[in-house]
Formats: C-alpha cells, sequence, structure tokens
C-alpha cells in the first residue's frame, strides 16, 4: 500500500494512505499517511457506521492542506477488536452416521443461501463452491484421521483456499442466523474455530499437514496466526 | 496478546522495501478534485480473473457503480465479517458518492483500482510495472486524489 502510495504520487496522484501498519509506514517515507488503529480488515474502522466513516475521511483529506512531506498523523479514535466468540446456535446433530463436521456443515446451508440472496455475493468460491463444502470436510477429516495428504488430494494440495472456503461459508451463515449489528473484528473468526466442529477439523488437519511435512506455506495460512 | 497486535509485531520486524525520497503533487481544490479509491483488499467481480495466493502482481479495474466485489486477498489473518456485511469498512465508494452529492468531492472517479496485498517482498513489479499501469488509467481517467485502503 505505501509503495503503491510512491508510483500514484509520482505519476501526479495525490495520495493518502489510510495505514493499518504503523511500524511500516513510518520506515517508508510515505507522502500522506492517516495511521488507523483499527482492526485489520476494516481500514474505515467501523462497518455500517456511515458517520465514523466518514470522520476517518475528512481526517484524510485534511492531509492534502500540508505542503510538504512525508506526514503522519494519528487519527485520534482507537477501535479494539473482540476476541470473544460470536454467539452463534449451531445446529443439533442431525445424522449420526456421517461426521459432525459436514453433519453441522450441511444444517448452515439454509443460513448460508439467505446470506447469498441477501447480498447478491459470496466469498465461496476460491477452490470449492457451496456445495463442495461436504466433501471438503470429508477430505479434511480423513487427513485429520493420519492419511497422508497425498493419498487425500493427489500431487496438488490447495487447502488454504480450501480453508479459506469453509471459513467463509461458516461465516457468511453465521452473520445471517445471528442477525443485527455487525460483531467486533475477529468475532466471527473466534466462533469458527472455537466453536465449531469444521473449525476444529480444520485445525486438526493443519497439524496433521504439519507433522507430514507438507510444503511449506500451506499449513501456516490454513488459520490465523496464534490459532 | 490480540491477533492484530501480533500481527503488527511481526510485520514491525520485518524489512521494506526502501525509499530515498518522497515524491509529492499537489492538490487541486478538494471541492474539485476527482477522487479514486485505491486498495489491496485484492477486490474484484466475480466475472473477474480471481487474484492467485502466490504473489499477484495484478490489478483489478473496478467500475464506479460496482458494489458487492469480492475480497481476494488471501491472509487469512485480518477480519472478514465487517466487509461482507457493509463493503464501505474497506471500500467506501458510498461515502465519496455522499461526498460528492454534497459537493464536497469534485467527483467520484469513472474507475476504481485493486491490487492484493500479498506481494513478493521486493514490490519490485509494483514499483516498475503494474502500479505505474494503474496510474496511468487513473491518469486517463482525470483522478486527482487517490485514497488508499489496505485490509
Amino acid at each position: 500500500m505505501c509503495a503503491l502510495a510512491h508510483v500514484l504520487e509520482e505519476a501526479g496522484i495525490v495520495t493518502v494512505v489510510l495505514a493499518s501498519m504503523r511500524a511500516v509506514a513510518e520506515r517508508m517515507n510515505v507522502p500522506r499517511v492517516l495511521y488507523c488503529e483499527f482492526p485489520l480488515g476494516r481500514p474505515l474502522g467501523m462497518p455500517d457506521n456511515a458517520k465514523f466513516q466518514h470522520g476517518v475521511l475528512a481526517a484524510a483529506f485534511e492531509l492534502l492542506d500540508a505542503s510538504s512531506g512525508p506526514v503522519l498523523v494519528d487519527y485520534p479514535e482507537v477501535v479494539e477488536a473482540v476476541e470473544t466468540p460470536l454467539a452463534c446456535a449451531l445446529p443439533p446433530r442431525f445424522d449420526p452416521d456421517i461426521a459432525p463436521s459436514i453433519d453441522e456443515a450441511q444444517g448452515l446451508r439454509a443460513a448460508y443461501d439467505r446470506a447469498v440472496a441477501r447480498r447478491g455475493a459470496t466469498e465461496v468460491g476460491r477452490a470449492i463452491d457451496a456445495d463442495g463444502v461436504a466433501g471438503a470436510l470429508a477430505d479434511l477429516e480423513r487427513v485429520a484421521a493420519g492419511e497422508h495428504w497425498k493419498e487425500v488430494y493427489g500431487p496438488r494440495l490447495d487447502t488454504i483456499a480450501i480453508a479459506h472456503d469453509i471459513r467463509a461459508y461458516y461465516q457468511e451463515a453465521a452473520l445471517e442466523l445471528v442477525g443485527g449489528p455487525i460483531p467486533g473484528a475477529r468475532q466471527a473468526e473466534a466462533w469458527f474455530y472455537e466453536e465449531t466442529e469444521a473449525g476444529k477439523t480444520l485445525a486438526a488437519a493443519r497439524d496433521a499437514l504439519t507433522e507430514q511435512e507438507a510444503p511449506g506455506g500451506i499449513t501456516f495460512y490454513m488459520q490465523p496466526v496464534g490459532r | 496478546m490480540s491477533s492484530d497486535q501480533v500481527m503488527r509485531d511481526m510485520m514491525a520486524t520485518l524489512p521494506v522495501p526502501e525509499f530515498e525520497s518522497t515524491p509529492w503533487a499537489s492538490p487541486p481544490p478538494m471541492a474539485e478534485a476527482t477522487v479514486a479509491i485505491v486498495t489491496s483488499a485484492g477486490l474484484h467481480r466475480a466475472d473477474q480473473d480471481r487474484f492467485d495466493g502466490r504473489g499477484d502482481v495484478s490489478y483489478r479495474m473496478l467500475d464506479r457503480g460496482d458494489r458487492e466485489l469480492i475480497l481476494g486477498h488471501w491472509s487469512s489473518n485480518f477480519d472478514r465479517a465487517a466487509y461482507v456485511s457493509d463493503h464501505n469498512v474497506v471500500y467506501p465508494i458510498d461515502r465519496l458518492e455522499e461526498l460528492a452529492a454534497a459537493g464536497t468531492i469534485g467527483a467520484v472517479a469513472p474507475r476504481h483500482v485493486a491490487f492484493a496485498g500479498n506481494q513478493p517482498d521486493t514490490v519490485s513489479e509494483v514499483r516498475l510495472d503494474t502500479g505505474p499501469a494503474a496510474a496511468a488509467e487513473l491518469r486517463a481517467d482525470g483522478v486527482d486524489v487517490a485514497i488508499l485502503t489496505p485490509v
């Protein structure tokens, strides 16, 4: 982002970066930076809050009054992430003959479909679509149970994208089920990894892949740091 | 320690690309400025190519009327729940439309730009190739000011 500011400014476009990493921005001689200590993934600070977002934009545009740079100003208001899990009920066990994660994922399908219909878009689809979630969880269950990843997936391991899609499916369903105000940053993540069977399956598969010394980077990006 | 703090502490220890000087362009009065959003969230329309996860240096041009774009950045280390509920928290296009309607800014740019922030460490391609190409497209549209939003 800071490198792009250099490129754009050199081309004659006046830039303001809403930086989320102060320690990066302050080392890069960027023309104008508004450092915003907001949850990562929320550079305008608060969703569904036009007034707050306008406040951030106004502060950013104020930096255009400076006559020389670099300029780095801290936005005065800090927004913290919330790491307690979202309070979203999970479907009861329905089919005892299939793995709990698959049973659970299928139980969330109606809520997921409503979410997609409401938004007109979905984040699921990097490697699989919603119809592929059950099969993807079945594969992860096999890996978690000790099968070698090459036996499950063949030569190409795409579990970062698969993990993204499963998590997106769950989060979109959960936001639909909970309704009301948008939860704090990281709450949906905490719910997925701490409360759901799919989250636990993903964690177990990640650990198994690590033990099998799957290609570098694959396991790291399957889950957020610290999980 | 919060996950965000872990990420901030980690990024603080990494080397950054070196820029010895600070380029400087001068803006027109805000009420006359055409403003674009440039984001590193990897946003794209469903009909555009996805960003790949191995340091994709390409960019997507987004039309002013596009909404409900897909968030294509590959990192698992930021909140995505807010974006799917309100795209403005990453891509404040509706806020810009309101500022233009109020006369605070001159115009909303006809096109906006998305890169994916998961870049090779040197960012050489963005500096020398795709970044200048995106800038030229914005200049061709008459863009004066860009607001840059990361995730």
